[in-house]
């Protein structure tokens, strides 16, 4: 038993990290451009599939996939964002941009559909087949890769927001549009790079995604996306730090109680959120009340 | 702001005529084309336009959008399945169980609604995403609505040849009824309330609407409804299955219908649903692989969203006054001045064809 709970938490804190990953690329989207990228869940599956692809019919491996798939889903998400995202104005923009989200995710998911049917496929190489003696208990090396990536990626993503003079105009804009507007940052080009950015983790996310599953379907989307908008939601829209606590306390309350109830344990996600919004409308970490549109 | 979304239809007595002949089309419809598969694209439509509507009384007027109404559908569904096999109804007897369906789902919406209407906007949105899947989890793992096997309606004994027909009337009925209450609610002082409440929510309480109550109201009334449909299409379908009775392209369907026809207007949801449906069964019917009608169904809901924000019947019917206006000011008066005031001006300077100068405000 001590042990099965010992495995657990270990289990929930390394894959929370790959979660914590995909919900700062949904907030960071979320506290410069204003947007709900609904479109998180399925572009981590399209970059699951396309590391799949690389690994299945490339043979490159899937780390060194990584170098081919980031930059590839960064530029989807500019694209998307040119495309769709950009030339919507107006009062209502929030509500017809998470529209917009949505329709763009479903036609991912039904391309995906489309060019891999609806079996479950799985992303599998020696390190995640291999397993790693922690304590008293073993795991799959990739959920310490994972781990390990998700770590690199969001320190990266702190440094690129903390250190960088881009970074200063993204925090900038996030603080008040207009004032960026008025002091010269080009809001357009920086809102463009950091759905970019919220996009290119998908690409990590996807892979370590596809590796600890146990398989995905284009349909795995919704499953994800449910989870990252809960995660988001309990630490609060807009709070990078707070999804990273978030996505770990859940994944990792999960995994607890997992052992116990195996049909129910995604619903503790949804239960905490409920329970936080019933008593703090802006989540744990929110900054803002719920901004007045 | 509430001028951006008036639109006049040509007269009220060309209205008034065109709903009669509708609703008489709509009647005669399953006795001139009984080929069942027609009939059956019916009846899924005019559930469709009940649940457009209903959807459009909370969502359209008060500017929340909800996309968890598929929560309420299959509330309703569930337990019209689980009712009918617990008291051994069925037939048309069957049938009057759906207020009583609505009423289930009503009540659900009183807890979420509580919950969700705490909050604005986009985190109300994806709020109501969350209960979506809960409901849909809760439908699959619960033993009694079936697990995720699902569970039987019961099978009426209607005469195969008209087989379809009673359903049709039925949600003919349904769907005009939701029709009506939507007018009655637009033109009441409730729902005056509501469009106050989505122009601008603070300044509505400023005013003294009583918000919560307001929003919880058109929640509930919408829910109770959309459980009604719910429960009459998993009648007619046979059988209640998780993935689809809580189905996420629903609640997208729904909302693209109401974005399409014009959000927030009476006939908007109506036409959406009119058009809408029979198209994507029409798509499901010719390309069974079910991705094809789900890459459309996005693309034209970009399209809609990129090139027709306001909806197809708000911007013709401002082309229309535009086009209306123009030749009135040229009639009027031939100075160039005034008829250049009105160029591209929209609906809103439809009275500056009657008051040549300084009406913009």
């Amino acid at each position: 038993m001590a042990s099965e709970i010992s495995q657990a938490i270990a289990a929930g804190i390394l894959g929370g990290g790959v979660y914590a990953l995909m919900a700062a690329g949904l907030t960071l989207i979320f506290g410069v451009l204003d947007i709900i990228n609904v479109a998180q869940g399925i572009l981590v599956v399209l970059g699951a599939y396309l590391s799949y692809v690389l690994s299945v019919h490339l043979h490159l491996d899937l780390l060194l996939g990584l170098f081919i798939t980031v930059p590839a889903m960064f530029v989807i998400g500019i694209a998307i964002y040119w495309l769709f995202i950009r030339p919507l104005r107006g009062a209502e923009r929030t509500s017809m941009t998470l529209l917009a989200c949505f329709a763009v995710a479903l036609i991912i998911e039904g391309v995906l559909y489309w060019q891999f049917g609806s079996n479950y496929v799985s992303l599998t190489t020696w390190y995640t087949t291999s397993t790693v003696h922690l304590f008293d208990f073993y795991l799959p090396d990739i959920y310490l890769i994972g781990f390990g990536l998700a770590v690199v990626a969001v320190a990266a993503l702190y440094w690129i927001l903390y250190r960088t003079t881009f970074g200063r105009a993204v925090r900038a804009t996030m603080q008040n549009q207009v004032a960026a507007r008025l002091i010269g940052i080009d809001v357009n080009r920086v809102s463009a790079v950091t759905f970019g950015i919220g996009t290119a983790v998908t690409a990590i996310g996807g892979m370590v995604y596809g590796a600890i599953s146990g398989g995905f379907t284009p349909n795995s989307g919704y499953d994800l996306i449910s989870r990252l908008l809960a995660i988001v939601i309990l630490a609060g829209m807009g709070s990078i730090g707070g999804a990273l606590v978030a996505a770990v306390f859940m994944t990792t309350a999960e995994a607890l109680v997992d052992i116990w109830q195996p049909d129910w344990s995604v619903v503790v996600f949804y239960l905490a959120m409920v329970i936080i919004l019933t008593f703090r409308p802006t989540g744990l970490f929110g900054r803002r009340a719920a901004r007045a549109q | 702001m509430t001028d951006r979304r008036r639109w006049h239809l040509p007269s009220r007595g060309l209205a008034a005529a065109g709903v009669a002949v509708l609703i008489a089309v709509l009647a005669v419809f399953p006795l001139a084309f009984t080929n069942p598969t027609v009939t059956n694209f019916g009846v899924i439509t005019l559930i469709f336009v009940a649940v457009a509507s209903a959807w459009n009384i909370f969502s359209g007027f008060s500017g929340y959008l909800s996309l968890g109404h598929a929560v309420f559908y299959g509330t309703g569904a569930y337990f019209l399945v689980i009712a009918a096999k617990d008291w051994n109804l069925d037939g048309t007897t069957v049938f009057w169980l759906l207020p009583l369906a609505g009423a289930v789902a009503a009540l659900i919406a009183v807890p979420l609604g509580l919950v969700a209407l705490r909050v604005r906007r986009h985190t109300f949105v994806v709020i109501t995403i969350a209960f979506f899947f809960i409901a849909q989890l809760s439908a699959s793992n619960l033993s009694v609505t079936g697990g995720s096997s699902g569970a039987l309606a019961p099978i009426p004994n209607f005469a195969s040849a008209t087989y379809n027909n009673p359903f049709y009337y039925v949600a003919m009925l349904l769907a005009a009824a939701t029709v009506v209450l939507s007018v009655l609610v637009r033109r009441s002082r409730f729902g005056l309330q509501l469009r106050a409440i989505r122009d601008d929510e603070d300044r509505a309480a400023g005013l003294g609407v009583r918000a919560m109550p307001v929003k919880l109201t058109a929640l509930v009334l919408s829910a109770f409804i959309t459980g009604m449909a719910g429960a009459l299409w998993v009648y007619f379908i046979g059988q209640a299955v998780p993935q689809f009775v809580f189905d996420p392209l629903f609640d997208l369907a729904v909302v693209l219908m109401a974005f399409f026809g014009g959000l927030g207007t009476i006939a908007g949801p109506v036409l959406g649903a009119l058009v809408l449906e029979p198209t994507q069964l029409y798509l499901n019917l010719q390309e069974t692989n079910g991705y094809t009608s789900e890459i459309l169904f996005g693309a034209l809901f970009l399209l809609v969203i990129l090139f027709l924000p306001r909806g197809v019947l708000p911007t013709a019917a401002e082309y229309a006054n535009r086009d209306a206006v123009r030749k009135l000011a040229l009639r009027m008066s031939p100075r160039r001045g005034q008829a250049g005031a009105t160029d591209g001006a929209g609906p809103s300077a439809a009275p500056a064809g009657s008051e040549p100068a300084g009406t913009a405000r």
